[in-house]
C-alpha cells in the first residue's frame, strides 16, 4: 500500500511538472499565434484586428502567476482552448474524438504484439535450437528493420490499392452510421486491420528476441534447475519459475512501448489517414494550430505518465523486491 | 553395514563434457556405494569433478555434459533407465539435493510457502492444503525458522535462513538420500556451524543418507563416517574419518591436503600446500594424474595408471601401496 501511495505521489508531482512546463514553454517563445496569423496576411490586416484576435485567443498582460492559476483552473474545467483549424471546435473535443482511435488501434495492436511475442519468446527459448528458434527471430527482424511507414505504404499499395482487399485510409467507411451498431463496428475493425498489422509486424521481433534472451538466462538460473529437480511439472516450471522472472525486463519495455503509443505512431496514422492523435498532431503542426498542439502535448505527457504509473503498479505486483524497495525509500 | 542394500551405487561412472576440442572427461570411472543412514564425505579441489558427479547422480546434467559410461543405481533403481515422467516423480521423492548455490536456489518472486507447496504437491497431488501446510510448518520447525517466514519472499531472508529453507525443501518428501553440494560454502563460520549441527540432527531423526560434498577437509572429517578423496575425476582414496584424522597411510594427495589444514593448537604454524595446479582435464598427465605434483612420484607413475589397493579401511589408488611400492 505504501508502494502505491509512493508511486501515486510521484505521478501527481510529475503531472504538475508537465502541466507547468506546458504553460511556460509557449510563453518563452517570441511572438504569439496571433502575430503569426498577422504576418501571414502580409499587411492586409489592421493592428486593431491583431488586438482583437489576441483578445479572442485570451492573451492578457496580467502577471504571469495569475495567468498560471487561470491556466490551471481552465485545464481542470476542461477549457483547453479552441482549435484554429476546426474553429470553433474546442481542443478537448478534438482530443476526446481522436484519442479512442489511437488507443483502440495502436493499444490493441501493441498488446497483441507483446502477448504473442512474449509467448513465442518463451516457447522458442524452451525449445532452444529448434526450427522455430532459428527462423522466427530472423524472419520478424526483417520487418522490424524496415521503417514502419514504408512497410505501411507497401501494404497499402499491394493489399489495398492493387488487390483491393483492405480499405486504403480512414478509420471507418463513410457509408455507415457512427454508433454502437454492427456495420459500424465491423467497418472499424476492417479499417483497422492493415495499420494493426503494420504495428504488429513492426514491433513483434523485439518482444520475441527480448523474451527469448531473458528466458535463456533465467532457464540457467539455479532456482529453475532446483525447481526441475524437485519435480515441478514442465508447464509450471516454464511459466511460474522461468517466464515469471524473465518477464520483469519485458515489463519495462512495455512501459516504453505503451508510452509511445499515444504520441509515437504519427507516421503510421499519417500513412493510413487514421483519425487518431498522431494524425491530428501532424495536422495541427502544419496548420500552426497552437492551442491544439499544446493540448496534444499535454495529453501525450499525461498518457506517458499515467502508463508509467500503471506499469509501476504492475511491476510491483510481479516483483516483490520492488515493492519492498518502494516502502523503504 | 555391508549386508544392507545400498542407497546409492555408482559403478564405473564416467561423465564427459563436449568441447570444441573434443570430449573432456570430468569424471573417470568412479565407484562409490552409499549405505542407509550413512554420511559419505566427498572432498577435492575445484574442478575435480565432485559437482559433476552429483549432477550425474541426480540426472541433472545439462548441455555439453553427458554420462559416457557406468551405472548409477539409487535404491536399486537405475536412474538412467527411467523415462521422463518416472524420473520427475522419482527424483526428490527418493533422492534430493541441496545445491552449492543455495542462495540463488529459491525463486525470487514466490513466497517460501509456495515453493514448499510446489515441491510437495508435485509429488503428492492428493494431499489436502491443510496437510501440506502442516507439513510445511513441520519442516520450518525442523530447520528452526519461525513459521511466519512461510509468508516471506527469499529476499527478505538472510543467507543462512535461505540455506535452511533449501534444506527443508530437500527433506520435504522424506527422501532416502540427500546430496549436499557444498551446502555452507557461502556462509560465515558461525552460521555454517549451526547449519551443520542441524543437518546432523535432522539426519538422525529422519534417517536418510548423505553424500556430503565439500572442499573443506576438517568439515568433512567431522560430518562424515566415510570419506572419499577425489582428484581429476577419480576417487583416489576411500577411507573413514577416523583414519583420515589419525591414520598414517594416505594417498600423497590426501597427505598434501591434510598438511594444508592450519593447526590452531600446534606451535608449528607453517602451512604447506601442494605445489602446482589441478591438471587441465583436456591434457591429463599420463599414468597417475597426480604424478607431476607428487613428491613421491616414481618412474612407473608416469606411464601406468594405479589401481585401487585395499587398505584396512577403504582403498588407496597409488603405486606406493602396491606390493613393489615403498609403503606396500
Amino acid at each position: 500500500m505504501r508502494y502505491f501511495f509512493n508511486r501515486l505521489g510521484f505521478l501527481i508531482l510529475s503531472i504538475w511538472a508537465a502541466i507547468t512546463l506546458n504553460f511556460i514553454l509557449p510563453r518563452l517563445m517570441p511572438g504569439n499565434p496571433a502575430e503569426t496569423i498577422f504576418a501571414k496576411f502580409q499587411g492586409h490586416m489592421q493592428p486593431s484586428q491583431l488586438h482583437a484576435m489576441e483578445l479572442q485567443f485570451g492573451f492578457s498582460n496580467k502577471p504571469f502567476i495569475l495567468q498560471y492559476f487561470q491556466y490551471l483552473g481552465s485545464l481542470l474545467t476542461g477549457h483547453w482552448g479552441l482549435s484554429y483549424t476546426y474553429y470553433p471546435t474546442s481542443v478537448s473535443q478534438i482530443i476526446v474524438t481522436s484519442l479512442p482511435w489511437t488507443i483502440g488501434l495502436l493499444g490493441i495492436a501493441t498488446v497483441i504484439s507483446v502477448v504473442v511475442g512474449t509467448l513465442v519468446g518463451i516457447l522458442i527459448a524452451w525449445r532452444r535450437g529448434g526450427i522455430a528458434d532459428s527462423t522466427l527471430p530472423i524472419a520478424t527482424m526483417f520487418f522490424q528493420s524496415m521503417p514502419l511507414f514504408w512497410l505501411g505504404l507497401v501494404l497499402v499499395y499491394f493489399l489495398a490499392f492493387t488487390l483491393n482487399w483492405f480499405p486504403m485510409f480512414h478509420g471507418y467507411s463513410s457509408s455507415v452510421n457512427v454508433g454502437w451498431n454492427w456495420p459500424f463496428i465491423s467497418s472499424v475493425i476492417y479499417h483497422g486491420i492493415l495499420p494493426a498489422i503494420v504495428v504488429f509486424l513492426g514491433s513483434i521481433s523485439g518482444w520475441i528476441i527480448g523474451m527469448r534472451n531473458n528466458m535463456i538466462n533465467t532457464l540457467g538460473e539455479d532456482y529453475v534447475v532446483f525447481a526441475e529437480a524437485k519435480g515441478v511439472s514442465n508447464s509450471r516450471l516454464i511459466f511460474m519459475y522461468a517466464a515469471r522472472n524473465a518477464l520483469l525486463p519485458q515489463v519495462t519495455s512495455l512501459a516504453i512501448a505503451l508510452s509511445s503509443i499515444v504520441g509515437g505512431q504519427i507516421l503510421v496514422e499519417q500513412v493510413f489517414s487514421y483519425p487518431g492523435i498522431g494524425y491530428q498532431l501532424t495536422n495541427a503542426v502544419s496548420m500552426e494550430d497552437y492551442p491544439l498542439i499544446q493540448g496534444m502535448f499535454l495529453i501525450i505527457a499525461l498518457s506517458v505518465l499515467l502508463v508509467n504509473f500503471l506499469v509501476d503498479m504492475l511491476y510491483g505486483r510481479l516483483d516483490p523486491r520492488v515493492r519492498r524497495r518502494g516502502t523503504e525509500s | 553395514m555391508d549386508e544392507k542394500t545400498p542407497v546409492l551405487e555408482i559403478k564405473d561412472l564416467s561423465v564427459s563434457y563436449q568441447t570444441p576440442s573434443g570430449f573432456v572427461e570430468a569424471v573417470r570411472g568412479v565407484n562409490l556405494t552409499l549405505y542407509p543412514e550413512e554420511i559419505i564425505g566427498l572432498v577435492g579441489e575445484s574442478g575435480s569433478g565432485k559437482s559433476t558427479m552429483a549432477f550425474a547422480v541426480m540426472r541433472l546434467l545439462k548441455g555439453e555434459a553427458t554420462v559416457t559410461g557406468g551405472l548409477i543405481k539409487v535404491l536399486g533403481k537405475d536412474v538412467y533407465s527411467l523415462n521422463k515422467k518416472e524420473l520427475r516423480l522419482f527424483r526428490w521423492d527418493q533422492m534430493a539435493m541441496v545445491f552449492q548455490s543455495a542462495m540463488s536456489a529459491l525463486n525470487p518472486v514466490m513466497t517460501v510457502e509456495k515453493q514448499i507447496f510446489d515441491t510437495i504437491l508435485s509429488h503428492r497431488p492428493q494431499m489436502s492444503r491443510q496437510e501440506v501446510r502442516t507439513r510445511a510448518e513441520e519442516l520450518m520447525d525442523m530447520v528452526r525458522i519461525d513459521r511466519k517466514h512461510l509468508k516471506s519472499f527469499p529476499h527478505e531472508l538472510s543467507g543462512g535462513m535461505r540455506q535452511r529453507i533449501v534444506i527443508a525443501i530437500a527433506i520435504a518428501l522424506h527422501p532416502k538420500m540427500v546430496i549436499m553440494d557444498e551446502p555452507t560454502t557461502a556462509l560465515d563460520v558461525v552460521v555454517q556451524r549451526s547449519i551443520l549441527n542441524q543437518i546432523k540432527e535432522i539426519q538422525k531423526t529422519e534417517k536418510f543418507s548423505i553424500l556430503f560434498i565439500s572442499h573443506d577437509f576438517s568439515l568433512v572429517a567431522e560430518m562424515a563416517t566415510r570419506v572419499a578423496i577425489m582428484y581429476a575425476g577419480r576417487i583416489v582414496e576411500m577411507t573413514d574419518s577416523q583414519t583420515l584424522k589419525l591414520g598414517e597411510r594416505h594417498h600423497p594427495y590426501t597427505d598434501g591436503l591434510l598438511r594444508a589444514i592450519p593447526q590452531l593448537t600446534s606451535e608449528d604454524v607453517v602451512i604447506e600446500g601442494i605445489s602446482g595446479n589441478p591438471p587441465d582435464l583436456k591434457l591429463l598427465p599420463s599414468g597417475c594424474a597426480f604424478h607431476p605434483r607428487c613428491a613421491l612420484a616414481m618412474e612407473r607413475c608416469k606411464t601406468e595408471m594405479p589401481i585401487p589397493h585395499p587398505q584396512p579401511i577403504g582403498y588407496i589408488e597409488c603405486h606406493l601401496y602396491s606390493e613393489e611400492g615403498s609403503r606396500g
